[in-house]
């Protein structure tokens, strides 16, 4: 088997008296998708944070192994080469569009930024790459010029997704992508996603809320609860069969709603 | 770095005096250190002046001092021609081009009294040229000095408003951002629509805002011979441009930069490649096109007396 892409140890992180991540670990390897679901409040966002370089835990390592094969501690990195491996080799996906989207900035720059951040001087190049996500993520090309804040919730979203995925990255952290947004919005980006993944190959951390999200999209999930992980395996096995009695009771609810 | 002075010591510069380089002005008044600013204060400007030129469009904060103006009338720029400035300089000040402008003319009469020195109007006899909003059109060489009046330093202000975080981009060269600003342009205007204060990158490194020049000037700071000092007297930063250092004004490989001047001749002088004010010359929409450098006007105008004059 291949070594992890990304690898978490003894990662710990404290706000005042509330653990937010306590002795977490976490590998995913390259295609992989792996969903970290539970409550609110038990860490999930933290984690995330913590993973990408965007915020240093009190105890533990997060290593990344680059294409070339060189693997970096992300924590020791300095911040030029961590910067460039978040928009290059890397991307998030946030739950508020408004944190992932430039709202004064076109569609078009928006997607464009990325490219443009990594070196990009050529704007009928940049253009026809923004006109091609737009399709990819299903927006009408024509509102390449359109401003976010006049797009729909799901459009915003997409139009997110479109931003990130433009430099191709290989792995992707994803925080709530479908909170917010209604029922039928949610399953077609869901769908969307799920195929964006297999056609790229991506990996992503998913973070959600939705068992049926997970379900869809990952290939193995962790639960977390008071920044501990309770219980880690293939999707199916841990929701059709979960052992912890904290999963048991998700899932429980879960099928009851 | 030759054409900055260095620090000599006061009562050096005290004992020469106006003498006879002062331009009719009389000599220098007594009572103020040679260029307003104490020794002290001088010393700090050239040692944050000679930061500036080793880091090439690199901002560097200094103490900016109370000047006997208000800030928005080049307190900058007077600080940093004060601490290069001795009794041998010649100074031109121009505003807008124009060295007959209130502002111009006060200022260099400022220095004429508080440094004794003499001033001039034309720009290949100057050894430092303030300016205001302009690059004169005669090229500049070795050993002089343009000194800018800068309002805002930060290129990137009205992108990034958060102070640390601009910081953090000029650290990295982390510039995406204003290609950003000029895809957007393109998008809605065909053009990049910025014609003052074009943004440019200096020696491949730092994205410098050249203050509120026309972007017609901007190909006058590329491996220009002369030193350039950029002072900014509210923000209080100075940067600097040594002599022959790329400057690149920024755009896309399919939309190079492009100077803009209005296609028209000069009603005076008649040059065709000078940038123009358009001058409006009655009440009935009547108007004409000037050169904004009244030096390289004038100079025109004397070689050429029987053309074009009006
Ligand atoms: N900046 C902060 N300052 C103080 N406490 C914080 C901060 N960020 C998170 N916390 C606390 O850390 C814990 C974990 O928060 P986190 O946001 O990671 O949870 P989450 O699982 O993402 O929750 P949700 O599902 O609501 O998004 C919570 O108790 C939260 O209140
Ligand atoms: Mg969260
Ligand atoms: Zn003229």
């Amino acid at each position: 088997m291949s070594p992890p892409l990304l690898e978490a140890r003894g990662l710990s992180l404290r706000y005042g008296a509330v653990p937010a991540l306590d002795d977490v670990a976490l590998s995913i390897w390259p295609g992989e998708v792996v969903a970290i679901v539970g409550e609110s409040g038990s860490g999930k966002t933290t984690l995330l944070r913590v993973l990408s370089g965007l915020l240093r835990p009190e105890a533990g390592t997060v290593l990344y192994r680059a294409p070339a094969g060189a693997t970096h501690a992300v924590h020791d990195m300095g911040e030029a080469a961590l910067r460039r491996l978040q928009r290059t080799d890397w991307g998030f996906v946030h739950q508020n569009p408004r944190d992932g989207l430039r709202l004064g900035i076109s569609a078009g720059g928006n997607i464009g930024e990325r490219l443009m951040a990594t070196g990009a001087r050529h704007y009928g190049t940049i253009r026809g790459a923004a006109t091609e996500w737009l399709k990819r993520v299903e927006i009408d090309p024509a509102r390449i010029d359109g401003l976010p804040r006049t797009f729909s919730g799901g459009m915003q979203q997409r139009l997110q997704i479109a931003r990130t995925l433009v430099t191709h990255p290989r792995l992707v952290f994803m925080d709530e992508p479908t909170g917010g947004l209604d029922v039928s919005v949610q399953a077609r980006l869901l769908d969307l996603i799920r195929a964006l993944v297999a056609d790229l190959g991506l990996s992503v951390l998913l973070v959600t809320h939705d068992i049926a999200a997970a379900r869809l999209l990952a290939h193995r999930m962790l639960v977390m609860r008071q920044g501990r992980v309770v219980e880690e395996g293939l999707t199916d096995r841990v929701l059709d069969d979960p052992q912890h009695e904290y999963t048991q009771l998700l899932v429980a609810s879960v099928l009851a709603a | 770095m030759s054409a900055v002075p260095a620090a000599r010591p006061a009562e050096d510069a005290a004992a020469e005096g106006g003498e006879d380089r002062s331009d009719g002005s009389a000599g220098r008044l007594a009572g103020y250190n040679l260029g307003y600013l104490d020794e002290n204060t001088k010393r700090m400007i050239r040692r944050t002046l000679l930061k500036a030129v080793a880091i090439p469009g690199h901002q560097v904060p200094f103490g900016s001092r109370e000047m006997p103006l208000p800030y928005g009338w080049g307190t900058g720029g007077i600080q940093v021609t004060a601490a290069v400035i001795g009794p041998e300089d010649r100074l031109k000040v121009i505003d807008q081009g124009a060295d007959d402008t209130t502002n111009a003319v006060s200022i260099r009469r400022f220095f004429a009294r508080v440094a004794g020195v003499a001033t001039t109007e034309r720009t290949r006899e100057a050894s430092i040229i303030q300016t205001r909003h302009r690059i004169p059109e005669t090229p500049l060489r070795e050993g002089q000095i343009i000194v800018y009046q800068v309002p805002m330093p930060e290129p990137l202000f009205r992108l990034e408003p958060r102070v640390a975080e601009t910081r953090r981009m000029h650290a990295l060269a982390d510039y995406g951002l204003m290609h950003v600003k000029l895809y957007e342009d393109i998008a809605r205007h065909g053009q990049v629509a910025i014609s003052y204060n074009y943004p440019v990158m200096v020696n491949g490194r730092y994205l410098m805002a050249p203050s509120p020049i026309p972007s017609f000037d901007n190909p006058k700071m590329d491996r220009m011979p002369a030193l350039q000092l950029f002072g900014a007297g509210r923000e209080k930063r100075i940067y600097a441009v040594p002599p022959y250092t790329a400057v690149k004004s920024l755009d896309f490989e399919d939309h190079p930069f492009q100077p803009v001047r209005a296609p028209a001749a000069c009603a005076l002088c008649g040059s065709q490649e000078s940038y123009l004010d358009e001058v409006v010359t009655d009440d009935r929409g009547g108007r004409i096109f000037v050169c904004s450098d009244t030096d390289y006007c004038h100079t025109r105008q004397a070689a050429q007396p029987r053309e074009a004059a009006e």
